[in-house]
């Protein structure tokens, strides 16, 4: 079958079971959008690339599928450079379609020309700049499956003009040999026989679990680990949900913003069985002082990850899953109850805030996250933007399934959560979607408001508005002398009516007796709604962990604040 | 202490650019690389010469790993292995020193490849010690100008680094 370099791209799309994609149109790219025109591929159009990318990533994080983007060349494909490092960093897979100046033109500066493949070479699991339209079908298959196995990751394909255009031979075959790329899946059994001794001995384990476990689908394997080990476990924020947050195994998050039993336990452990996670140094602190009387077991796909940061003692690279089960199938019931109960005892001691206002009569923040999670539903998908309110989403809101939960860990992008909360309700049409912002963060892609409305899509926006940018407000008020140098972003603008002239609903709380209220107005309609919730501004985000200090320092704030 | 590498790619455009950009954005340092082609057609060898710790070198090869067109990584300063560098050095001479230089350059086994009336290119092989000794001596005379290929290694023996 011959077919056109446009027409291989839906092809290739169909057969890599691609229903859905995101994406804004431009000149390099206007032999692919009049593809689009003729074939059944759904499209949504957004109102800016970033919101595209960050929606891509939202839709594969909710479904486990591969999100895919459309964009033009130069500006359409260096707006994706934010959302394609966010995706680079947590791992979540993509396949980016730019399209490039047309072959004759490349490297001589013309209009709408911009190296994209050497832009995105740090922050791309690979990617492609396609020189012949011969090669088009291979490339994409390759991306797909690059982007979907091992550790997952964004892959870039950037396609000449002319090379929509070129007619040849398509006959399609799933690429699933690559020469230089043969992640390791099934876990040393050495390795793993090793882990299960260390397990079985161990006195004072903790489980550290982190997104890999929820990308591996292992969150039956860990809870039965926990479970049957009598182990606690703690969670990195990109695995809130991968084990119920109502389980009295269930310490909360370590690290800068975790909780005091999460890291005290971290800190006394003898054993650290660290799955999926990266040692990021927001988790570890002080290098020198983690988890310093402690054996650490690391199960990981990336072997890169094994010894980056932390020394590790039993190494098992493999998917997380698979090794679990090896684990699992020696594993004997644990002996533990000693230690659970002196951890059991950190987190009575040292409860997180949950006052509905403050003394003088503000609301607090963290109050209107835990009503939000007790009128939303269990499966109810969270998505949060970055600073304040995403760690208190992380610390006051109950996750307790996998990939409910979509924050941008490990870049911390500001304007993730609202475009990423449109590819979740695409995902999952039938869930509830709550994007829970910051005032400063939901203006970074305010415009995608447009692209809500147009689509009807069904996604509650929670502006947690302080009028400042919190996180960074309160490190001026900590490390730098409470000098708020261009942090008040007061005066604007009314979320409400940014909200209706979008076409959304907008609501506006600002006593804690209104709040539930709001939540089930807006939970109660079809269709996008903007909650502009007014919030205590002097409110911090405690406990915390100065930078580069050891997790077991813990500012608890002055009194409850 | 030093470490040399053996990496096999795959020959496309932009490998060279993916495998460099790695070490300066991981902050690892390079001390010198050098290509060439292999055996096999479609498939280089760089040798990277690398400096760190144990800890460093092994996060080294297993980003490199991750590359998608690299297919084989291996560190050849752990095992017996030949290790060659090629250095061209023009090196000021005038017909009284001409002699002195001649002799120096026999003893190092290399040759002069090059004379004018005030100057000669030497073109020396060895290991770094070998070059750097040469190098010294001829400092006397005046070094006009040096290029060095970096190093190139191969392991004694019968064994090969052939892709995985």
């Amino acid at each position: 079958m011959k077919l056109k370099g446009a027409a291989m791209i839906t092809a290739v799309l169909e057969k890599e079971q691609v229903d859905l994609v995101f994406g804004y149109p431009g000149g390099a790219v206007l032999s692919l959008y009049d593809q689009l025109y003729r074939c059944k591929l759904k499209h949504i159009l957004v109102r800016h690339e970033q919101g595209a990318v960050h929606a891509a990533d939202g839709y594969a994080r909710v479904s486990g599928k591969t999100g895919v983007v459309f964009a033009t060349s130069g500006p359409g494909a260096t707006n994706l450079v934010t959302g394609i490092a966010t995706a680079y960093m947590d791992s979540v897979p993509l396949v980016l379609i730019t399209g490039q100046v047309a072959t004759r033109l490349i490297g001589t500066d013309s209009f709408q020309e911009a190296d994209i493949t050497g832009i995105t070479l740090p922050i791309t699991k690979h990617n492609y700049l396609i020189k012949d339209v011969q090669e088009l079908p291979d490339a994409l298959s390759e991306a797909f499956f690059i982007a979907s196995t091992g550790r997952p990751g964004p892959v870039l394909v950037d396609i000449p003009k002319d090379i929509f255009e070129l007619e040849d031979q398509f006959d399609y075959t799933h690429r699933r040999e690559i020469p230089g790329y043969k992640p390791t899946i099934e876990g040393h059994s050495g390795q793993i026989q090793r882990a299960v001794k260390a397990i079985n001995a161990a006195k004072r384990p903790v489980i550290f679990a982190g997104g890999g476990v929820i990308i591996a689908g292992a969150s039956a394997e860990l809870t039965e680990l926990a479970e049957r080990g009598r182990i606690p476990v703690v969670l990195s924020l990109m695995a809130l949900g991968a084990f119920p947050g109502n389980s009295p195994l269930f310490l909360g998050m370590p690290g800068m913003h975790g909780t005091v039993s999460a890291n005290y336990s971290i800190s006394e452990a003898d054993l650290i069985i660290a799955a999926g996670v990266r040692f990021d140094d927001r988790v570890t602190g002080q290098l020198e002082s983690f988890a310093r009387k402690a054996q650490i077991i690391h199960i990981d796909i990336d072997p890169a990850e094994i010894g980056k940061n932390v020394a590790i003692d039993i190494p098992i690279v493999g998917d997380v899953k698979k090794v679990l089960q090896g684990i699992l199938k020696r594993l004997q019931p644990g002996v533990t109850e000693d230690w659970l109960k002196k951890v059991e005892e950190w987190r009575q001691g040292n409860p997180l805030c949950s006052e509905k206002q403050t003394s003088e009569g503000g609301m607090k923040p963290q109050f209107v996250i835990r009503e939000i999670d007790r009128l939303t539903p269990d499966n109810a998908i969270i998505c949060t933007d970055v600073g304040q309110h995403q760690m208190w989403t992380a610390q006051h809101y109950c996750f307790r399934l996998p990939r409910t939960f979509l924050s941008s860990g490990g870049l911390g992008t500001m304007g993730y959560g609202f475009p990423a909360s449109l590819g979740a309700t695409l995902a999952s049409p039938q869930k509830t979607v709550f994007c829970i912002a910051g005032d400063g963060s939901f203006q970074m892609n305010i415009q995608e408001l447009a692209t809500a409305v147009a689509y009807n899509l069904n996604i509650k926006v929670a502006i947690i508005n302080n009028g400042c940018l919190g996180m960074v407000r309160q490190w001026q008020e900590l490390f730098y002398g409470g000098r708020y140098s261009h942090t008040s972003i007061q005066g604007g603008p009314d979320f409400v009516k940014v909200a209706e002239a979008y076409g959304a609903l907008g609501l506006r709380v600002s006593a804690p007796s209104e709040v539930a209220g709001a939540i089930e107005q807006a939970l109660a309609i079809e269709g996008p709604v903007v909650i502009d919730f007014l919030v205590d501004a002097g409110e911090n985000v405690y406990p915390m962990v100065a930078p580069n200090r050891p997790i077991s320092e813990i500012i608890m704030g002055s009194g409850k604040r | 202490m030093k470490h040399v590498l053996a990496v096999l790619v795959e020959n496309k455009s932009g490998v060279l650019t993916r495998v460099a950009g790695l070490f300066s954005r991981r902050g690892f340092n390079i001390d010198n690389i050098t290509v060439g082609e292999t055996v096999t057609p479609g498939i280089s060898r760089m040798t990277i010469t690398v400096e760190g710790d144990e800890m460093v070198v092994e996060q080294v090869m297993k980003q490199l790993n991750k590359l998608i067109n690299v297919l084989k990584v291996s560190n050849l300063s752990l095992e017996p292995a030949v290790m060659r560098e090629l250095m061209l050095i023009k090196v000021r001479a005038e017909s009284q020193t001409r002699g002195d230089i001649q002799q120096i350059v026999e003893t190092f086994r290399g040759k002069v490849v090059d004379v004018s009336l005030d100057s000669m290119i030497v073109e020396v092989t060895g290991n770094e010690d070998k070059l750097e000794a040469i190098k010294l001596l001829l400092q006397s005379y005046g070094i006009r100008e040096i290029v060095r290929t970096g190093k190139i290694a191969l392991l004694r023996g019968s064994k090969i680094t052939r892709e995985a």
